[in-house]
């Protein structure tokens, strides 16, 4: 068992309690079961991102593939497929450098499926977007490609 | 409640590549309404899958994820006529779970 891992969720449910409690300013987060790692969504770059993930610094890799347009139309759909094929990968993310909030989704892999997702994600503007496995032993591979969007995702 | 998930599974040789197509806003809490007041955040926090009624994956999600969110993704081990249900959970705390049989 990772134990930075452990101590991260361990946290996590501390600081979801807290929230629950209202000692946390952002109360709206409290009821979605407390478990949602808000620290790594709130994230506004890669570095503070693996801290929160518990993972070292990533190294780009040849073992994850990021299956992305080269430009997107809509960034309110921009098609995004992950998949790696290193061993021992617990974790999926999906990032995007130039939003908001870098990080758009993690998927958290066990033995019964394949580490392969795709999803949809919006897109802010044109951007790098990264693909992260991160290993049982904290260790962090990437995949990056750079997305052009023509029209943004974001507006409103 | 919300509205049904659209789940297809199929199975290919001895894996399943199941589809999800979930219908939620997803509204990131950045946009603003015609009378300048921001949007509040409601989006889905929380997906899990269940082969058979065995958790095989869960994912955590920002509101970076589209509107009427897809997903896909491929379950080892699963053959035609097994169940494959997903459940999501979204930051007000609303849930919704659909089942599919693989085919």
């Amino acid at each position: 068992m990772n134990t930075r891992r452990k101590m991260l969720s361990d946290s996590a449910r501390v600081a979801a309690a807290l929230a629950a409690a209202g000692w946390l300013p952002n109360v709206a987060f409290a009821q979605s079961a407390g478990v949602w790692n808000k620290a790594a969504f709130e994230a506004k770059t890669m570095a503070e991102l693996m801290k929160a993930m518990g993972a070292s610094a990533p190294a780009e890799s040849k073992d994850v593939t990021l299956t992305a347009p080269d430009i997107a139309e809509n960034g309110a759909v921009v098609p995004i497929g992950v998949a790696t094929t290193a061993a021992g990968v617990k974790r999926l993310l999906v990032l995007v450098e130039k939003n908001p909030n870098t990080l758009a989704a993690y998927f958290d892999v066990t033995d019964a499926v394949e580490a392969n997702f795709s999803t949809r994600v919006k897109m802010g503007q044109s951007s790098d977007v990264y693909a992260v496995a991160i290993t049982g032993d904290g260790k962090a591979l990437f995949a990056k490609k750079e997305v052009k969007v023509t029209l943004g995702g974001c507006g409103g | 409640m919300a509205d049904p998930m659209r789940i297809r599974a199929q199975a290919s040789g001895d894996k399943a590549t199941v589809r999800v197509l979930m219908s939620h806003e997803m509204e990131t809490g950045q946009r603003k309404d015609a009378s300048g007041k921001l949007v509040p955040a409601w989006f889905i926090t929380e997906v899990s899958a269940q082969h058979n009624g065995k958790p095989v994956m869960t994912a955590q999600w920002g509101p970076a994820v589209s509107k009427n969110p897809f997903l896909q993704f491929v379950v080892k081990g699963a053959k035609a006529g097994d169940k494959i249900s997903v459940t999501w959970v979204d930051n007000k705390g609303d849930k919704r779970t659909d089942e599919a049989t693989v085919s």
